[in-house]
């Protein structure tokens, strides 16, 4: 961290203190040192998610067979082979880290804290006690999933899902023992991390704004993470409350999920009475509008860049606000299309296939709207442009797909097959990942106060695009013929036992998908140190963060930040130039900066 | 120049996805059965069918707004558009258009398949009992998942669960093609999922609730039982088999089902493995 100064300047300060080291760079209350702090964390649990989905792959594509180098390491008991107990293992801790450690810390901890000041022209979040707290939270949850990894006899094995009764009896499964119970605390972990940033964001975007900053001037980024901070505010004290009665039937007997008259590996759990589809509604009612908290703010990054390089406003800014709200209500209400097949009242199934048909609509609005920002710009493919096209491009692709799930009868039959393992990867990883390489690459400037390299970025993305593609496509056609997630040897059933070298390609291109990834960190390393130097503004955007030095110091701002307008105005005729920032007064005869834009 | 060639890049998406669907749907080297499996159900080709009406909806979507992207990305880009951007934030009545027209279509799709989902899941087989009243049709076998088998209880003659003449086999379900067939799916320990993929049937099996399945197989043959729901670390292992028969031969292996387990209640050392 040592390559974040102070100031652009980089004054030459005497050898800081032990304590002010700490203060500063450990437990800081600088909103952007927790930015990149969670920035930092999440991209190395990245990377460990990466690694467990490549043994995920392994599997399908060479069951039972040993795996070269590593497998000797790693699995010395099974004779260099991934045993089943370790494959469910494997599976709930790569989605349990991506979803939790990556996914949802990366946009709201890292892009949410470093942006949601710079962009709204405060000095610093609302509560920065607490935002330094919401960074320090993830170190037990860090410590305690990754404990559970490792605990014997096998790790954590319900799914991320952690679906009672398997999660909940110990004798289950290998991996239901204390191990699950570790998961659980990690989990709540998590989530005690995120609501105190959702309460923070949101009292910083109502009460932090700068002068002029009216809501509907604020960038798309803001609007998305202040809505995702409302999802995260009345969604997560559902979850939190479910994983303490699970945590409750497991160590104290309460029997929640637990029916009777349960027989587990031949013993009779002591407790009873409770019903399994409670779990499913509760982590749902979370777990649904958590899968908005995984895209929104991706969704606001995106139109922040896409308006940036292609020199023109927004297309339906106000629209796109809407989108935005309109997702997050509807989001409450559709929980149920993950549970038309589990059991459910199927009359409920028909009330929630049409709210969940609803909500594809806002995201078709925003669709339209990307295409509507590039129609008629002059559009730059520089390296964050081209990975905010991806996300817009292969959000088609899992917005499309989202709607075969959705219709119930269809659902029936690709119910937990890789088709859903295929929707959901083109929206958070083809989507969602894509966005945030986007932003780092767009913001990386504002972050280190230099460039990362623009052809190596090209290559990454061109490379990272082509495999995503061959690893995640083919799973649609895996899911047509109704090839099961989460089975360790699918191939003894006579439906599957042709589709291993189809397996074979999709596992052959993820592992050259990791292996591009060395390209990203060693640009991003490397650029920390070396890149070129940038000014305050290289992209010649509009929104305040640009205005800040770059890196901004402690307080962000030189000067008192006062807004005259939304931040999308490219290719404004009131002035000459290409950008028009948010900041800089109207020429003289126009009206005053108060009025509504 | 070489700037624009970065749209190509995003027109191979709807080609290279399309072509790979209709690769499949084909079915020629190297894609041969990669598509529905063979549907023996008299339900499931309404299934099938709802799948090829939304995958030519989207296919068409995914077409159009895949080709406008690259279309806009071509001719817009810096390189090539001489012209200053049109500075525009928007169009109120093309955010009513392209809101209003999705959600007909959407609207349209859930209705449309209300019906199926009905019949699949909400309307069991009815039939006249004795006294002439329409009644529901009575399981023919309890499927109980179990880590990691199926456990199958025939209903026997009297055509009731749980009664004295009940027949058991695991992992082997028989069953009449021809005719509609109910069965009650339960589990005994977690969750498990029933899922027949050439019959497009799927249920969760959820201990403390009992489920009803029903069909009608057009087909004889022999085909898997997957589970679908993680169970356990052999889930993989659960695996099962459907063999449907005319009905004959359904209550000719029921009898010597039934003729066997007797053979093997009352003197276990007669099983001499007659299968």
């Amino acid at each position: 961290m040592s390559a974040i100064p102070a100031d652009s300047q980089r004054t030459e300060t005497p050898r800081m203190s032990l304590s002010a080291f700490f203060t500063t760079y450990v437990f800081s209350k600088d909103h952007k040192i927790i930015g990149l702090q969670f920035l930092f964390s999440t991209l190395l649990w990245f990377l460990v998610g990466g690694l467990l989905a490549l043994g995920i792959r392994w599997q399908l594509a060479f069951p039972w067979q040993d795996m070269p180098v590593i497998g000797n390491m790693l699995f010395a008991a099974e004779g260099g082979q991934i045993s089943p107990e370790f494959y469910t293992t494997l599976f709930t801790m790569h989605a349990t880290v991506m979803i939790f450690f990556v996914i949802i810390p990366i946009l709201a901890g890292a892009f949410g804290n470093y942006l949601i000041p710079l962009m709204i022209g405060a000095d610093d979040m609302a509560f920065p006690t607490l935002n330094m707290l919401s960074y320090w939270f993830m170190w037990p949850a860090f410590m305690l999933i990754g404990s559970s990894f490792f605990t014997p006899p096998y790790g954590a094995g319900g799914g991320w899902t952690s679906y009672p009764p398997l999660s909940v009896m110990t004798g289950a499964a290998p991996g239901s023992e204390l191990a699950q119970t570790l998961w659980l605390l990690g989990i709540t972990c998590v989530g005690v991390s995120s609501m105190m940033g959702s309460v923070n964001y949101l009292t910083t975007i109502i009460q932090m704004r700068a002068p002029g900053m009216t809501m509907f001037r604020l960038p798309l980024t803001i609007w998305a993470m202040f809505i995702t901070a409302l999802l995260q505010a009345f969604a997560l004290p559902v979850l939190t409350a479910a994983g303490f009665m699970q945590v409750a039937d497991r160590l104290l007997g309460t029997g929640f999920f637990i029916p009777e008259h349960l027989v587990v590996n031949n013993s009779i759990p002591a407790s009873g009475g409770g019903q399994p589809l409670l779990w499913q509604h509760l982590f749902w009612f979370y777990s649904h509008p958590a899968v908005y908290i995984m895209i929104l703010p991706a969704m606001g990054m995106v139109s922040d860049i896409i308006s940036c390089f292609a020199r023109k406003p927004v297309y339906g800014y106000k629209p796109m606000v809407y989108s935005i709200s309109g997702i997050a209500g509807l989001g409450f209400i559709v929980w149920g299309h993950h549970m038309f097949v589990s059991g459910m009242n199927p009359v409920l199934g028909m009330t929630f296939m049409v709210a969940t048909m609803m909500i594809a609509l806002p995201s078709a609005v925003k669709t339209f709207n990307w295409l509507g920002t590039i129609w008629g710009g002059k559009v730059e493919f520089t390296t964050p442009m081209l990975f905010a096209l991806s996300f817009v491009s292969m959000f088609i692709i899992g917005g499309l797909s989202g709607i075969f799930m959705a219709a119930t009868p269809v659902d029936i039959f690709i119910h937990d097959t890789y088709f859903i393992v295929a929707h959901f990867h083109y929206v958070l990883f083809a989507g969602t990942a894509m966005a945030v390489f986007g932003a780092i690459y767009f913001w990386f400037p504002k972050m280190f106060g230099r460039m990362m390299n623009d052809t190596i970025g090209k290559v990454h993305f061109a490379l990272t695009f082509i495999f995503l593609n061959g690893t995640f496509f083919t799973m649609h056609i895996l899911g047509v013929v109704g090839f099961p997630r989460r089975l360790a040897d699918p191939y003894p059933y006579k439906t599957f036992e042709h589709l291993q070298p189809m397996n074979e390609f999709m596992t052959y291109c993820a592992i050259a998908m990791v292996a591009v990834q060395i390209l990203f960190v060693v640009n991003f390393i490397y650029s920390i140190f070396y890149g070129p130097r940038c000014g305050r503004n290289p992209w010649g955007a509009n929104s305040l963060e640009w205005m800040a030095p770059s890196p901004p110091g402690h307080g962000n701002f030189d000067f008192q930040p006062v807004v005259y307008r939304g931040p999308y105005e490219y290719g404004s005729p009131e002035v000459d130039t290409d950008n028009y920032p948010q900041t800089q007064p109207p020429p003289p005869k126009d009206v005053p900066p108060t009025s509504e834009h | 120049m070489i700037d624009r060639a970065w749209s190509l890049f995003f027109l191979m998406v709807p080609i290279l996805g399309v072509g790979i669907f209709v690769w499949a749907m084909v079915g020629v080297y190297p894609m041969e059965g990669l598509w529905l499996p063979k549907n023996v159900n008299e339900y499931g080709v309404i299934i099938d069918n709802l799948f090829m009406f939304i995958l030519y909806l989207t296919g068409v979507i995914f077409i159009i707004t895949g080709i406008v992207m690259f279309w806009f990305l071509w001719k817009y880009s810096a390189s090539n558009n001489a012209e200053p951007v049109k500075f525009t934030h928007g169009s109120h009545m093309l955010e009513i258009i392209w809101s209003i027209l999705p959600s007909a279509v959407l609207l349209f799709i859930a209705i449309y398949q209300m019906n199926a989902w009905a019949d699949a899941k909400m309307r069991r087989p009815m039939v006249t009992n004795a006294d002439g009243e329409e009644v529901v049709m009575l399981p023919v076998a309890r499927v109980t998942g179990r880590q990691f088998e199926w456990r199958i209880q025939y209903a026997g003659a009297d055509g009731l669960l749980d009664t004295k003449d009940d027949v058991f086999t695991v992992n082997e379900l028989h069953l009449p093609a021809y005719e509609d067939v109910v069965l009650q799916i339960h589990s005994e320990d977690v969750l498990h999922s029933f899922f027949l993929p050439n019959l497009r049937l799927k249920q969760d099996v959820v201990p403390g609730m009992d489920q009803y399945m029903w069909f009608k197989a057009t087909e004889t043959g022999s085909f898997d039982i997957v589970c679908a729901e993680l169970c356990g670390w052999g889930h993989y292992k659960m695996r099962g088999q459907l063999t449907l028969e005319s009905r004959e031969r359904f209550d000719k292996w029921l009898a010597n089902l039934r003729a066997e387990q007797l053979l093997s209640v009352f003197d276990p050392a007669a099983d001499d493995g007659d299968e």
